[in-house]
C-alpha cells in the first residue's frame, strides 16, 4: 500500500513539455519511387485513421521533402507503427525526436 | 483488362484477366513467395536474360539481397543494436504475412478458374474479392512492384529511360510488366475508396 504525498508542481514546465517528455519517439516514412500517391494516402488513412486531408499533406511531405514525421509516441507504440509500415510496404524508420 | 472495380450492387471488388494475365501475376506471386521461404534459394544459372530479370528469387543472403533489404528495412538506421533487435522480433512475422498475402492473390486466382498449367486460349478469369481480400491483394501488389522495381533498378522520375529503351530489350518488357502491376495497384486503391 501506499500513500500520495504531497507534491508541487514545477510552474515552470509548460504543458507541451511535458507531453513532451513522455513521447519522445516518432515514425519516419521515406520517400521511394515505387509506392503510388494514392496507395500511400490510403495506408496513412487505414492504419492511422487520419482523415483525408491530413493523409495527402503526409504523403506530400514523403513525396517533396523525402520524408515525414508520421507519428509520434513511446517506443513500444513506434515499434509498432513501423512494423505495421513495412507491412504495408512503406519505407519507415524510427527515432527519438528532436 | 480495365483493372479493378467495385460492384455497385454486391460492394464487391471485381476484376477479369486474361488466362495470360492471371497466368504472369500468379508467377510473381509465387516467386515473391519462394523468395521469401527460402532464403537459401540458389541463383538459376540457365535463364534468358528476360526470365532473369523476372526472377526476384535468385541468390538470397538475406538481408544483403536488395529486394529483401528493401522488403523489410532497417528500423533503426543509428543504432545497430536496437535494429537487430527490432529485425529478430519483426522479420519473420513480416515475412509470412508477405507470404500469406502473396498467396492469397495464387489461391484468389486459382479459385477462380485458372488452371494450375494454362494451355486454354481464350480463357477469362474473373476474379471477386470481399475488401479484406482485395486489401491483401493491395498490400501485396506492392511487395510485387518494390521486388521487380528493385531488380530493374527503377528511380524517380525515370520514365523517359524505360521509353527510351528498344522495345526487345528484356528490362523493356520487365518495366512493362511492373507498370501493369502499378496499374492494377492504382485501380484496386481506387474502388477500395469508392463505395
Amino acid at each position: 500500500m501506499s500513500a500520495a504525498s504531497p507534491v508541487e508542481v514545477d510552474p515552470n514546465v509548460a504543458p507541451d513539455e511535458i507531453t513532451f517528455l513522455a513521447t519522445p519517439w516518432v515514425t519516419i516514412v521515406w520517400n521511394d519511387p515505387v509506392n503510388l500517391m494514392s496507395y500511400v494516402t490510403y495506408v496513412f488513412q487505414k492504419y492511422f485513421g487520419y482523415d483525408k486531408s491530413k493523409a495527402e499533406k503526409l504523403m506530400m511531405e514523403v513525396h517533396e521533402d523525402g520524408k515525414s514525421v508520421v507519428s509520434t509516441g513511446s517506443r513500444e507504440e513506434m515499434e509498432r507503427d513501423v512494423q505495421a509500415m513495412h507491412e504495408y510496404g512503406l519505407w519507415a524508420t524510427m527515432d527519438k525526436s528532436e | 483488362m480495365s483493372g479493378f472495380a467495385r460492384h455497385r450492387r454486391s460492394k464487391l471488388i471485381i476484376a477479369n484477366f486474361t488466362g495470360f494475365e492471371a497466368d504472369l501475376l500468379r508467377s510473381l506471386a509465387a516467386q515473391l513467395v519462394e523468395l521469401l521461404r527460402n532464403e537459401a534459394a540458389a541463383p538459376a544459372e540457365h535463364q534468358d536474360p528476360f526470365e532473369a530479370m523476372l526472377d526476384f528469387s535468385g541468390p538470397t543472403s538475406e538481408p544483403e539481397d536488395p529486394v529483401l533489404a528493401r522488403l523489410f528495412p532497417t528500423a533503426y538506421p543509428e543504432d545497430e543494436e536496437a535494429a537487430s533487435e527490432f529485425r529478430r522480433f519483426t522479420e519473420g512475422s513480416l515475412r509470412d504475412g508477405k507470404a500469406d498475402a502473396a498467396c492469397a492473390i495464387i489461391d484468389g486466382l486459382e479459385d477462380a478458374g485458372l488452371p494450375p498449367e494454362l494451355t486454354e486460349d481464350g480463357l477469362m478469369i474473373d476474379v471477386e474479392l470481399d475488401e479484406p481480400t482485395a486489401e491483401t491483394w493491395m498490400r501485396s501488389f506492392t511487395d510485387l512492384r518494390l521486388a521487380l522495381a528493385t531488380r530493374l533498378g527503377v528511380e524517380e522520375d525515370d520514365g523517359e529511360y524505360w521509353l527510351s529503351l528498344p522495345d526487345d530489350d528484356p528490362r523493356t518488357q520487365a518495366h512493362d510488366i511492373y507498370d501493369w502491376v502499378g496499374y492494377l495497384q492504382e485501380t484496386l486503391v481506387d474502388a477500395l475508396t469508392s463505395r
